[in-house]
């Protein structure tokens, strides 16, 4: 059985569409990733399954239960942690972590195997008020407050947008640690680089569901021949790459431009010869894999 | 020659320090990536640099002008875009156009000028009465880079300019940012993207206030023995010890 079970939903605000035809099996234990930029529609299907929010038509379950019919129920057997920061800035870390443990009939201790290596990261300031928190801290205590009551399933919108690289691996680390406990897991995030710590991800783009793979599934379904492509003067050479009759696309990647090339077009040699004839000396080129990025700009 | 001159600036909060002593210069268009963890300083470095907060201590020059004295001056040099974007949703795009161009004493028939050039560089002149929240992020974030330049500032300040946008819109607005650079405007940026790092000329990463390295993205990987900015970065920013 599916822990998280979406059937062709759709969802719009005035004439504007968020979500179009989204169907998704979540099976129980799974780290789910939905990967997209901003306006993809993550927060509407986040809101959806969490309760809070009507779909227009199609139909969902979590945990077995109907997100319409049952939400009572199902505001028991999920945690939450939204896009912007919820938690009571006027009441301590501490006051935070109780309140929530109360409101859902539980207490600190009852649950507290399960939040410890979080919490005792803020635990040094669990007297200081959550609005005095500093980002990450926030990050924490909001993990802690939707852990408090041990959910079946927990639904994480973009917890580590804005966050530096360093924070971002940590945060991804306690997810593992989460998902060994069993807890069925949906995240959301803008990072495509996340994306192959998920078990399964959903690539998402204007309200629509573009693909759903296994991260190496995805990496696989790419086709054309793709190269990094090296040099000096690295502006000039990507709007000369781009001139290439073979080019399908060519986009910077960091220090190197990745340059597809169209179907069943390869030809090494023509493209060695072109860069030859713009004049560059120093370019190096060498066949790549493609990254969860590069598939998502295919798409 | 330098825009920025920085010596030893220092910025404290009680007993905190923000920023401690921080040292480097950027020159005439340069495109310098300002790198940090989160609560490394970098917004409280930025601010000073702005003109909009007063340093504790040190010497800096933007543009050529005192960061204590003469910050209105600074602030007519420079150009600004914060990760919000600072547009406002309820005006036109042209009636932002007019009212940032406003703010930066363009007015009549240079005004008007700029505003066509820039709608047509833009490809939004079919969208010239459309009010700005009706856009998509990523036209919105093409047209907030454009005015924090109508002025031709010697340098734009950019803060987190790319989160939440999808991958294709940011690398064109990287583009963007390499067109300004060819005109000679100066660019500070700051990222979490670490693949953005590399498109800088020169990369500072901040640890708990100091700058702890600073070189051309090349030497960094070469002195860190390692291919990638990410590498980097994680060696850094690792060692800090207090949190935001």
């Amino acid at each position: 059985m599916n822990n998280i079970d979406v059937q062709h939903i759709n969802k719009s605000y005035g004439g504007v569409s968020a979500l179009r035809d989204i169907s998704l099996e979540i099976k129980p234990g799974e780290l789910f990733g939905l990967i997209g930029p901003d306006g993809a529609g993550k927060t509407s299907l986040f809101r959806i399954l969490t309760t809070l929010l009507l779909a227009d038509s199609g139909s969902a379950t979590v945990c077995g239960l109907d997100v319409t019919r049952d939400y009572k129920e199902i505001r028991h057997c999920v945690g939450y942690m939204p896009g912007r920061f919820s938690l009571y800035q006027d009441l301590t870390v501490e006051e935070n972590l109780k309140f929530f443990a109360t409101v859902f009939n539980t207490t600190i201790k009852e649950n507290y195997g399960l939040i410890r290596d979080i919490y005792v990261q803020i635990e040094p300031f669990k007297n200081r008020r959550a609005g005095k928190l500093s980002g990450g801290m926030k990050q924490k205590l909001a993990l802690s407050c939707a852990l408090i009551h041990r959910p079946e399933v927990l639904f994480l919108d973009e917890p580590t947008t804005g966050v530096d690289p360093v924070s971002r691996v940590e945060f991804w680390n306690m997810l593992d640690r989460l998902k060994n406990e069993g807890i069925t897991i949906l995240v959301s995030t803008p990072y495509m680089d996340e994306a192959s710590r998920c078990d399964r991800i959903a690539l998402m783009r204007s309200g629509e569901c573009l693909s759903v793979n296994t991260p190496e599934g995805i990496r696989s379904t790419y086709t054309r021949p793709l190269y990094a492509v090296h040099g000096s003067f690295m502006y000039k050479l990507l709007i000369d790459l781009r001139s290439y009759p073979d080019t399908y696309s060519c986009y910077a990647f960091g220090d190197s431009h990745h340059l597809a090339l169209k179907d069943g077009k390869n030809d090494i040699v023509g493209l060695e010869k072109f860069i030859r004839e713009k004049g560059y000396t120093d370019v190096t080129l060498e066949l790549i894999r493609p990254s969860i990025e590069d598939c998502f700009m295919a798409l | 020659m330098n825009v920025i001159d920085v010596t030893n600036l220092t910025k404290s909060f009680g007993s905190f320090t923000a920023v401690d002593h921080i040292s480097f210069n950027v020159g005439e268009g340069e495109l310098f990536g300002f790198l940090g963890a989160n609560g490394a300083g970098k917004t409280t470095a930025m601010r000073m640099l702005c003109g909009l907060s007063a340093p504790t201590s040190g010497e800096a020059r933007v543009a050529g002008f005192d960061v204590y004295k003469e910050t209105e001056k600074i602030k007519q040099h420079i150009g600004y875009m914060s990760q919000k974007f600072s547009l406002y949703g309820d005006l036109k795009v042209w009636e932002n156009i007019r009212l940032y161009g406003g703010i930066y004493g363009l007015s009549g028939k240079k005004l008007k000028e700029k505003t066509d050039e820039l709608l047509h560089v833009l490809d939004l002149e079919g969208e010239r009465n459309t009010l700005v929240d009706s856009l998509p992020l990523g036209w919105k974030q093409k047209l907030a880079f454009s005015v924090a330049i109508i002025h031709d500032p010697r340098i734009v300040f950019l803060d987190e300019p790319t989160g939440g946008v999808d991958p294709v819109t940011r690398r064109q607005f990287w583009e963007l940012i390499y067109q300004a650079a060819e005109r000679g405007i100066t660019v500070f940026v700051t990222t979490h993207y670490m693949d953005e790092a590399e498109y800088c000329n020169r990369v500072s990463i901040m640890v708990d206030g100091k700058i702890e390295a600073l070189d051309s993205p090349a030497a960094l990987k070469a002195s860190f023995n390692t291919d990638n900015m990410n590498d980097v970065f994680h060696a850094l920013a690792r060692k800090a010890k207090r949190g935001e």
